[in-house]
């Protein structure tokens, strides 16, 4: 028992010191707000923000939690719920909906087994839509963490899942 | 076509200051800076009449000259790279093609105004091209072109990039300004207006992409080789983002004046297997869905302004006739209503129950009475929200109600010609 309590506060330490560097690399100024909420985002597997981390955020900046909180909840890149290591974002605005984005949106979700808004088992994947990413060139597009795949169709859909899943084993 | 603003894209490699030098690059800059005062900048600007490229066509040397005229020792300079609306994709081929341009935009703004700080404001959809960016202002500041005493001058100019983090409502500049000081992106009241009170209460400069790329050509080639493109009331070229059911889908550099026939069938190739065109949505979710009959209209603000359209950031959504008007406005209100900052009541609710409306009617259950409504809440959200936001999201419904009310009378009938709406409301249907 002792030695889980310790372990658990070494990785509690992890945590604020990993922060803290980010904090220190971005700046320590309530604007860099968003700016360090990217960041932390993107360095976590999971693609959120835990509830601690915003509250180290809270104490580092100087800056109430609601405010965090706010912040984090206002923009719909940053997540404060769990999501998938790859976050898969189905582009429903016009120019991908023409292209039939509806459509994508359901071979996204036989192809993983999963419904829009939730995570395959293994963690690897999560579903959401998302608004114009700027590629409507390529409608109907999704994007895929930073990468953007586009002219979809089912078959094109299959393969990107399947070589993401070689990518991890 | 034409090129011009966007001549470099492509030909120059991006962070290349060597390459975009020996292709005229900074001559304006210098030109700027080593002959003229700052007032003469604005000048030209003005004379060239350049209109805003981001969507409200605001004359750019006015704004210049109602900062220039503030008294403050801080006054800023943002670049507005934050293209959320649907449709449009035109400033990335200016960020990702040739950045250096946009930031001796940015630089020769900040000399005609007396700034002393600018911030790049890039889209959190574009990680690339943020990173672009960084090197580019890296580049410059390594070579004497940002930071202090720019080119051995008395004149001092930094440029910081933050990034969006996915808020179309951002586009707007005092959700963007709010959103640089780490604050959630939701439009402030007006005014002050952001000349006079912007970033952090000071003067602020909010400029779009592409109106930057075109200050450089301006100062260098002068206001009358500019004015060259275009027709009398709307110089220059424009970037047009083309999407949807058409054979070239891509960005194009176009002159000012080109009809929207011209666009579609010469430029475009017309529809995909030759479906009939059903209409075109100009300047994004935002903007007027333009029937067949009308696409002799020219892209030229004052002609546009006829018909109570605007050209916005020069999207062009085409839509063939597989597509159901009402499902295509609920597509695009849902868009609105996932975008809405909330803060004031009519675009927060406007949106909501335009949603229910249109719901009603796809079930089969709409009525008379839901058309009015629909008429009410929209013109309500056009007049009565705080920022362009909620003023234009219903312009795609009056639009369609005016050319298209056919398809929304059939509806009521319960009868969908696109066989999209299953009408399961509908008694008959039970």
């Amino acid at each position: 028992m002792a030695a889980k309590n310790v372990k658990e506060g070494e990785v509690a330490m992890n945590m604020d010191k990993r922060i803290i560097k980010i904090i220190e690399k971005i700046g320590k100024t309530s604007d860099k707000l968003i700016e360090i909420l990217l960041e932390v985002q993107k360095q976590s597997d999971e693609n959120y923000i835990t509830e601690k981390e915003l509250k180290i955020i809270s104490k580092e900046l100087r800056i109430p939690l609601s405010k965090v909180y706010g912040v984090a909840s206002f923009y719909s890149m940053l997540s404060t719920k769990k999501r998938g290591k790859y976050v898969v974002q189905i582009c429903n605005s016009a120019p991908c909906y023409v292209k039939n984005s509806k459509e994508v949106a359901k071979f996204f979700e036989a192809a993983l087994g999963i419904k829009m808004g939730e995570i395959t088992e293994d963690g690897l994947f999560s579903l959401e839509f998302t608004s114009c990413i700027g590629a409507c060139d390529l409608a109907p597009a999704v994007k895929i963490n930073e990468e953007i795949y586009g002219n979809l169709d089912r078959d094109k859909i299959y393969k990107i899942i399947d070589s993401l899943r070689k990518e991890e084993k | 076509m034409v090129s011009f603003v966007s001549s470099l894209c492509g030909k120059i490699s991006p962070l290349s200051l060597k390459e975009y030098k020996d292709n005229g690059g900074f001559d304006g800059l210098q030109k700027a800076i080593f002959h003229m005062k700052p007032h003469e900048v604005v000048k030209v600007i003005e004379d060239s009449n350049l209109k805003g490229r981001g969507g409200a066509a605001f004359p750019t040397g006015l704004k210049w000259k109602f900062i220039s005229m503030e008294n403050s020792d801080e006054k800023y300079i943002i670049c507005n790279a934050d293209e959320g609306e649907p449709g449009t994709f035109k400033d990335k081929i200016l960020l990702d093609g040739c950045p250096l341009q946009i930031i001796e935009g940015m630089i020769i703004a900040a000399y005609a105004t007396k700034a002393n700080k600018g911030y790049i404001y890039i889209r959190g959809e574009y990680p690339k091209t943020r990173e672009i960016l960084l090197k580019a202002v890296e580049i410059l500041r390594d070579e004497g072109y940002l930071g202090d005493n720019i080119l051995g001058q008395e004149f001092s100019f930094d440029i910081d990039i933050r990034s969006g983090a996915g808020a179309y409502v951002c586009g707007e500049e005092t959700a963007l300004i709010e959103s640089i000081e780490g604050n959630p992106g939701r439009s402030r009241f007006k005014p002050p207006y952001p000349p006079s009170e912007g970033l952090w209460r000071k003067p602020t400069l909010v400029n779009n992409v592409e109106t930057l790329a075109n200050v450089p050509l301006i100062l260098s080639f002068g206001a009358d080789e500019f004015k060259k493109y275009g027709t009398e009331g709307s110089r220059g070229t424009k970037l047009i983002s083309v999407s949807g059911n058409v054979v070239n889908r891509g960005v194009f550099e176009i002159e000012l004046g080109t009809t929207l026939k011209e666009i579609i069938y010469d430029i475009c190739g017309g529809t995909l297997k030759d479906k009939k065109l059903k209409f075109i949505q100009l300047g994004g979710s935002s903007g007027a869905c333009i029937p067949q009959s009308l696409l002799d209209i020219r892209l030229d603000f004052d002609e546009l302004r006829k018909y109570s359209i605007g050209l916005g950031s020069g999207a062009i959504l085409v839509v063939d006739e597989s597509t159901c008007i009402i499902d295509f406005i609920k597509n695009t209100m849902e868009f609105f209503k996932h975008e809405s900052c909330g803060k004031c009541t009519p675009c927060r609710e406007g949106n909501r129950h335009i949603i229910k409306i249109l719901d009603r009617i796809q079930g089969g259950e709409g009525s008379e009475r839901d058309i009015e409504l629909l008429k009410n809440i929209s013109l309500l959200m056009k007049e009565a929200s705080l920022c362009g936001l909620g003023q234009a999201a219903p312009t795609a419904i009056f639009t369609t109600l005016k050319y298209f009310g056919d398809e929304y009378k059939e509806h009521l009938k319960g009868y969908c010609r696109c066989g999209i709406c299953d009408m399961k409301g509908r008694e008959e249907c039970k």
